[in-house]
């Protein structure tokens, strides 16, 4: 295999084991707030319970995060040299904001939040767990800034072959950044209620269920069932921003080969490269031109207007139906289970639905995921859409390097990941201890000790 | 780059930028090989302690390991933002030691989470792979700083000098690790940590020797730098001072006075002869991102750039030493068993 493949599949594995754990943290911090919050509020010990097993899933998805981060930090480097070389008058201030405003944030607030217990005072404390979650949020909003900015670049021009800014502002609130954000935040938010009722649903399957497992069920559907909708809007509407900006991309992801009128919606075909057609088709007709253009007959541009510039049709048209058929389950599930806990309680659901949300638990990794693929298979072949392409940034290393390195990560990487999945599930299984926390500093022999300082 | 422009005092701001970042890289690189040096040193020590210490020892670190490694993002981070045409050069030449450093900071950084919620019997797989990791990072970085301070050049005598540092650096840690929890715990546990120090200052103080000795002899531009007459002496400081620091800190070691009051004294020493060290490769190395071969002025970023970033780093940078020390002080004292409220 080649040098330049190599580096691709290795950005693309680390990048994906990194994603499933900021998909987490990032809406995890907030429900660990709320929780706090709703204890400190009403006293009632299914918050606090709640809020402690849930803080070791933050602790255990965060630290996986962190480490998983600092490679991507590095990947940049070590697989795109010419990257930096080309951009980095843009993406390194992109990235340098993001160090230093938001890991450092969520680094320094995380040890108190996590064991500052018994050593700051509850507001303290408040504030450590707003700025974690803050500060992952903020991360966010930096690095999509970026990603944006290389699938719809915007405010800069190429002196020499090298990117400068003109305008920051453009450059950050590029035209596909408002809804890579939000589309990218609302699928945390899913994730985690669908982590969060999958495994509730799990605890009450096998009777493991705690003072806090209904409430969090409970809380995490209707939480789902809210974001759901709006996010399938946004999706709609950052597809028509994508069609504007980026046709070939949606030609790829509706698998249209030639420009045509009244382009069908596929629900299931097999792209063929080789001639440039799809096998068994089973479509709606004129259905992509509504949903694109709003009107069924109008003209849809195909992939034939972009020789050589357009990205593989398979991965895509997949990649983008996994992502919305998961979005539909989400919408089935989600409104269905709201509607049943409006007269019942979660434990007298149909076992069946709780088996489908525990069945669920992962759904939110899976659209994410595919949601990706979509983005960044579908810039392909540039790395700066329409500007520089993949191929011209390549690492100079030996492919041999790569591949050793490459196998190396992959490894680590599913055992890291069958360790997490075992522990959540020995963690779900495990009572948490509902005794009041310690307030005020606390000594080593574990009594209360007048404030430090 | 004409010698004349080194001079400060003739650059315009425009030129000036580079100097800040690369100052402000090194400064990051310096926070983090005392920082994470400390608790990299903890994990080289864990296969030493009880069990019950293992806890302990593990607990002094935990509020602090994530922020710690968060000094080596920004160091690269800086490399990548203000000197992008070396980032490239840098890790595409460091490709096999950085892959393995990751992978060590990755086994470290999930061990530590993994082996207080694991079952019970997992728990001292984590600890292993808790000292596997940290050992595989301090040997990767020690590699790493061997080839770079020798600008990335190839040959067997420069494999030997990085092989050389590769051991000095975890030495090193294990130095900053025992100091730190001299500081830290109290009791038996502490009486250990001073044994170990002990075992660790001699490697230290060999490794310096060794690398003072080796830098020169394998670089020209360094021996240049060092050896012409006015600044030799006006560097002698460095190494006098550092050689004091190493005698005190011997001195310190001795006998068990500095279990009580002062126990932050042997890790206030190896932090200045970590410093000093440091400082003595930065003088070598400038103005060089790349040893005799990039200046900070080839490799830098555009000026408009620089200055976006600059007025975010003049604003956090302080904010982020303010919330440290606001955490450090937090988690004051002796190290007590971690838990989640
Ligand atoms: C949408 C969100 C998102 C995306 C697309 C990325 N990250 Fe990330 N990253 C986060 C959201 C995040 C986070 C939520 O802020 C994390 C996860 C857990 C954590 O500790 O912070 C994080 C951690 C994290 C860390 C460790 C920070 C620390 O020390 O605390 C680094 C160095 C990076 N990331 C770097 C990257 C790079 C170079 C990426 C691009 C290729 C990237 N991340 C994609
Ligand atoms: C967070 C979720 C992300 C996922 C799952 C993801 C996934 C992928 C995948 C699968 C590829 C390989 C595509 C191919 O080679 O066909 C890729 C490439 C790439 N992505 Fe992402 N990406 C993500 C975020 C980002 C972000 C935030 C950035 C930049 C700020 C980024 C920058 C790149 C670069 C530089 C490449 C290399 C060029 C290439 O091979 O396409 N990615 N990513
Ligand atoms: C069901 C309706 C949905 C629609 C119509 C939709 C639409 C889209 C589109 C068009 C893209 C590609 C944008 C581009 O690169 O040009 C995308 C990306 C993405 N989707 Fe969806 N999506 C839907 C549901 C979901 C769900 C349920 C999730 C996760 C829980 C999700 C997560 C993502 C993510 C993470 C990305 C990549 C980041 C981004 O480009 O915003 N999507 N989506």
């Amino acid at each position: 295999m080649d040098a330049l493949l190599l580096a691709r599949m290795q950005f693309a594995a680390n990048i994906t084991f990194h994603i499933l754990f900021p998909t987490i943290t990032i809406a995890l911090g907030w429900a660990l707030l709320i929780f706090r919050l709703r204890w400190i509020k009403t006293k009632d010990a299914a918050w606090l319970v709640a809020y402690r097993f849930w803080t070791q899933i933050f602790a255990l998805s965060f630290g996986l995060g962190v480490v998983s981060g600092i490679t991507m930090s590095f990947q940049f480097g070590t697989n795109w040299p010419g990257f930096m070389e080309r951009v980095g008058n843009i993406a390194g201030p992109l990235l340098g904001y993001e160090v230093l405003t938001a890991f450092f944030l969520e680094a320094s607030f995380l040890g108190i939040m996590l064991f500052g217990h018994g050593r700051v005072s509850e507001r303290v404390h408040l504030a450590a767990t707003f700025l974690v979650a803050f500060g992952t949020t903020l991360s966010a909003f930096w690095i999509l800034a970026l990603n944006s900015w290389m699938q719809t670049p915007a405010g800069y021009e190429i002196i020499n072959g090298e990117f400068h800014v003109r305008s920051w502002l453009q450059v950050i609130f590029n035209p596909s950044f408002p809804y890579r954000l939000t589309h990218m935040l609302i699928a945390s938010g899913l994730t985690v209620s669908f982590l969060m009722a999958g495994i509730s649903a799990w605890q009450m399957l096998r009777a493991k269920a705690n003072r806090s497992t209904a409430p969090v069920f409970r809380g995490s559907v209707m939480a789902a069932a809210l974001l759901i909708p709006i996010q399938i809007f946004v999706g709609d509407l950052h597809g028509l921003n994508t069609l504007e900006h980026q046709p070939q991309k949606i030609a790829a992801i509706e698998a249209i080969w030639k420009t045509e009128r009244g382009a069908p919606l596929l629900l299931f075909a097999m792209p063929s490269a080789k001639d440039s057609n799809n096998r068994y088709a089973l479509g709606i007709p004129g259905g992509a031109s509504l949903i694109l253009k709003h009107d069924s007959k109008a003209e849809v541009r195909g992939l034939n207007e972009f020789p050589n510039a357009h990205p593989p049709v398979a991965p895509l048209f997949w990649a983008f139906r996994i992502m919305v058929g998961t979005g539909m389950a989400m919408l089935a599930a989600s409104w269905l289970g709201s509607w049943l806990l409006r007269k019942r309680a979660p434990q007298d659901l149909p076992r069946l639905l709780l088996y489908v949300f525990a069945a669920m638990t992962f759904a939110g990794w899976l659209a994410t995921v595919a949601g990706w693929y979509v983005t960044e298979i579908g810039r392909q072949p540039y790395i700066v859409y329409g500007l520089l392409r993949t191929a011209d940034v390549a690492s100079t290393v030996p492919a041999s390097h790569i591949a050793v390195t490459l196998v190396a990560y992959l490894l680590m990487y599913t055992f890291l990941l069958f360790a997490y999945v075992g522990v959540l599930r020995y963690l779900a299984g495990k009572p948490v201890s509902e005794e009041p926390p310690m307030v005020g500093p606390v000594g080593a022999d574990g009594q209360t000790l007048e404030a430090r300082t | 780059m004409n010698p004349s422009t080194l001079n400060l005092a003739h650059m315009t701001f425009n030129e000036f930028l580079p100097v800040i970042f690369m100052s402000l890289m090194g400064f990051a690189m310096l926070v983090y090989v005392v920082l994470d040096g400390y608790d990299l040193g903890v994990g080289l020590l864990l296969p030493r302690a009880s069990d019950d210490d293992k806890d302990t020892m593990i607990s002094s670190i935990g509020p602090f390991w994530d922020a710690n490694e968060t000094w080596l993002v920004l160091g690269v981070g800086i490399l990548l933002i203000a000197f992008p045409k070396a980032y490239g050069v840098v890790l595409t030449a460091l490709y096999l030691p950085v892959a393995a450093m990751l992978c060590g900071l990755i086994l470290r950084g999930v061990a530590f989470e993994f082996r207080v919620k694991a079952r019970a019997h997992h728990k001292h797989l984590w600890n292993h792979a808790f000292f596997a990791g940290s050992l595989i990072a301090s040997l990767a970085q020690g590699w790493m700083l061997g080839r770079y301070i020798t600008g990335l050049a190839q040959g067997i005598e420069f494999d030997i000098f990085a092989a050389l540092i590769a051991l000095a650096l975890p030495a090193a840690y294990v130095l900053l690790g025992s100091s730190w929890l001299i500081m830290k715990t109290e009791g038996d546990l502490q009486k250990l940590a001073l044994r170990w120090a002990r075992i660790a200052w001699p490697a230290v103080a060999v490794g310096m020797l060794l690398i003072s000795l080796a830098t020169p002899w394998v670089s020209a531009t360094v021996r240049e730098r060092w050896f012409s007459l006015p600044a030799f002496f006006a560097l002698l400081p460095i190494p006098l001072s550092t050689l004091a620091a190493l005698l005190g800190l011997a001195f310190c070691l001795r006998g068990e006075r500095v279990l009580g009051r002062a126990s932050h004294i042997p890790l206030m020493l190896s932090g200045y002869i970590m410093t000093m060290g440091f400082c003595g490769l930065a003088y070598s190395l400038y103005p060089f991102v790349v040893m005799d071969s990039i200046t900070i002025w080839q490799a830098a970023a555009a000026p408009t750039s620089l200055k976006f970033i600059l007025v975010g780093v003049a604003i956090t940078v302080p904010m982020i030493a303010a919330y440290t020390v606001f955490a450090y002080r937090i988690f004051g004292g002796k190290a007590t068993g971690l838990r989640y409220l």
